[in-house]
């Protein structure tokens, strides 16, 4: 296999501002099949503004972002690039799961509906098969017998589990999260965690936004750090995490430590 | 501190104190301490006193004032003229609805549009048909032949394809219908709105995350939880338009209430036949109220059931 049909995200000068702020300034990021980064940084950095562009959540104004291989949300006219229309994008946006901060779980669904509409409206699956795999889903993130609950009903941690489930549902080539965690209190975090540490050993390639430095050291192929929309720094966790070479990673990570 | 509450304050200890007994059994037993005696409101029963004999004195006045004329109040009350008086209110009640929610749904969305000229144009709708009396509005669609003799279809300075007379057109059931739903169509638009408005819009996202079209979004997700915050104020403006639909009376379109206004130029029961329109009125808007309670019933139960409540699993 080479090494770039190996790459499943690759991000090549993404620069987006709202109004005058620069909020990415050129943004480069490759993660590997199967492979685990996450972006950490302070807040207002960029992290999830580069995420939300992976899945043309929001618009860039510059840059090539491709998912195995597939370039998204633009196709070239001559030199310049061109946003698809809405239905091509829903249609790229399908093959990348998201994962929100505050679940995003729909509110007048039950928890069975929540993972079978998206399978059922967009893929075209069969209730019954679109169902029998919520089912799988549930009982793999640990909550089997919780279908006909709805999200109200449940704890923080398992919501965002539920969302997990719901955007394995689609069968994701990339799994996206944006600070999954940060909504939770402190003693739910550990339930999400674990179930996105069990994603990660069955080979999803994954993107994370957080602020768990234990789960980035621990779990992460990669971590890449971000400040003021670049990435300064990334590589292998012990490198980034154990010896940060930029001054605004170690002034990150000493905050933290202390 | 004053001296006051430090002595109100050791009081409260020591009862404390005396509360809390080492053992069971050893304290005073529960029907030792006072009881509570619940407030007493004699005002309320001087109310009730009063209210009686007003609500008294009024009915006996209607029973033994005679120039109510209950019987003819009654011999009216099923009149084939009445009674399709009654059908035409109900026919012009609903479609005035259904022009006034469909025209508002459309105003809600254009209202959200990007585009600012679309937008622009709804907020302008909303604002010229809610600043005029609807009254007016009714009185100017009835009048609108001496301001286009004819209604055409055409582009600027081309020819019409299509021509008529505005007198053919625009009957007074055509100008009825317009007056009152283009009206409610910008009382709904603004409920609309808030309806669309009250959906998480992480929900949106989220399905938008998933791959959802926008039809979809708006099917599956948006609107199915709009629908609980439209549906009430919704019932409100019915049970609203089935009184605001008296005013075509100025368009001598024959509804209840100019039904029964033809009937008294002739016998000059004037009060009797009121009471006789106010009275279908009030059956039918009672109707509408016992159905509007069960459909908010109904939703709050929902609303419950998600919120927290019942498992359903």
């Amino acid at each position: 296999m080479t090494a770039s049909s190996s790459v499943m995200v690759s991000l090549r000068g993404i620069s987006k501002s709202f109004h005058h702020d620069h909020v990415l300034r050129g943004v480069d990021l490759d993660v590997r099949r199967g492979r685990v980064c996450c972006l950490l940084g302070r807040s207002g950095a960029g992290k999830s503004t580069l995420l939300r562009c992976i899945n043309m959540l929001e618009t860039i104004d510059r840059g090539l972002i491709r998912v195995d291989g597939e370039l998204m949300g633009h196709r070239f006219v001559g030199d310049s690039l061109h946003r698809l229309p809405e239905r091509l994008l829903s249609k790229q946006r399908a093959e990348l799961g998201m994962v929100f901060q505050r679940f995003n779980l729909f509110g007048h669904l039950t928890v069975l509906e929540n993972i079978v509409t998206a399978p059922v409206r967009v893929r075209g699956e069969s209730r019954q098969q679109a169902e029998a795999r919520a089912r799988d889903l549930l009982a793999h993130v640990g909550l089997a017998g919780r279908e006909g609950y709805y999200p109200a009903q449940l704890s923080g941690g398992q919501q965002q589990r539920v969302a997990i489930a719901r955007a394995l549902a689609m069968r994701p080539k990339v799994m996206l999260f944006d600070e999954p965690t940060s909504a939770l209190d402190p003693e739910l975090v550990g339930e999400v965690l674990a179930v996105m540490r069990d994603l990660a050993s069955e080979g999803m390639t994954m993107i994370v936004v957080t602020h768990e430095i234990g789960f980035a050291r621990q779990v992460a192929d990669q971590v890449a750090f971000m400040d003021d929309g670049r990435i300064v720094e990334q590589g292998p966790p012990a490198q980034v995490l154990g010896a940060p070479e930029h001054e605004s990673t170690q002034a990150f990570l000493s905050k933290l430590v202390s | 501190m004053t001296q006051e509450k430090v002595v109100i304050e050791e009081k409260v200890m020591m009862s404390e104190n005396e509360t809390r007994p080492a053992e069971a059994g050893t304290g005073p037993a529960a029907d030792d301490y006072p009881a509570v005696r619940q407030p007493r409101h004699p005002g309320q029963w001087v109310a009730v006193v009063v209210i009686g004999l007003v609500v008294v004195q009024i009915a006996v006045s209607m029973v033994t004032n005679e120039r109510f004329r209950w019987g003819i109040v009654f011999e009216w009350f099923h009149h084939e003229r009445i009674l399709h008086g009654l059908l035409n209110t109900l026919v012009l009640t609903v479609v005035s609805m259904l022009v006034g929610i469909v025209l508002g749904a459309v105003l809600a969305i254009m209202r959200e549009s990007r585009n600012r000229v679309v937008a622009g144009l709804a907020w302008a709708y909303v604002w010229i048909f809610r600043g005029t009396p609807v009254f007016v509005q009714l009185l100017l669609w009835g009048s609108i032949s001496a301001l286009y003799p004819t209604i055409a279809l055409s582009l600027p300075f081309l020819p019409p394809f299509l021509e008529f007379s505005a007198n053919d057109v625009i009957t007074p059931f055509i100008a009825a219908i317009l007056g009152l739903g283009l009206n409610e169509a910008a009382y709904m638009a603004e409920i609309i709105r808030g309806g669309i408005r009250a959906v998480d819009p992480g929900q949106i996202e989220a399905a938008r995350a998933l791959g959802m079209g926008r039809a979809s979004v708006l099917g599956r997700i948006v609107l199915p939880q709009a629908m609980r915050v439209i549906i009430p104020p919704t019932s409100n403006e019915l049970i609203g338009m089935l009184k605001t639909s008296s005013m075509v009376a100025v368009l001598a379109y024959p509804d209840l209430l100019y039904s029964a206004q033809l009937i008294y130029t002739t016998n000059y029961q004037v009060i009797p036949l009121l009471l006789t329109a106010s009275l279908w009125y009030l059956i039918v808007s009672s109707i509408l109220s016992i159905g509007q309670y069960f459909v908010e019933r109904r939703l709050s139960a929902s609303d419950r059931r998600i919120a927290r409540g019942g498992k359903t699993a």
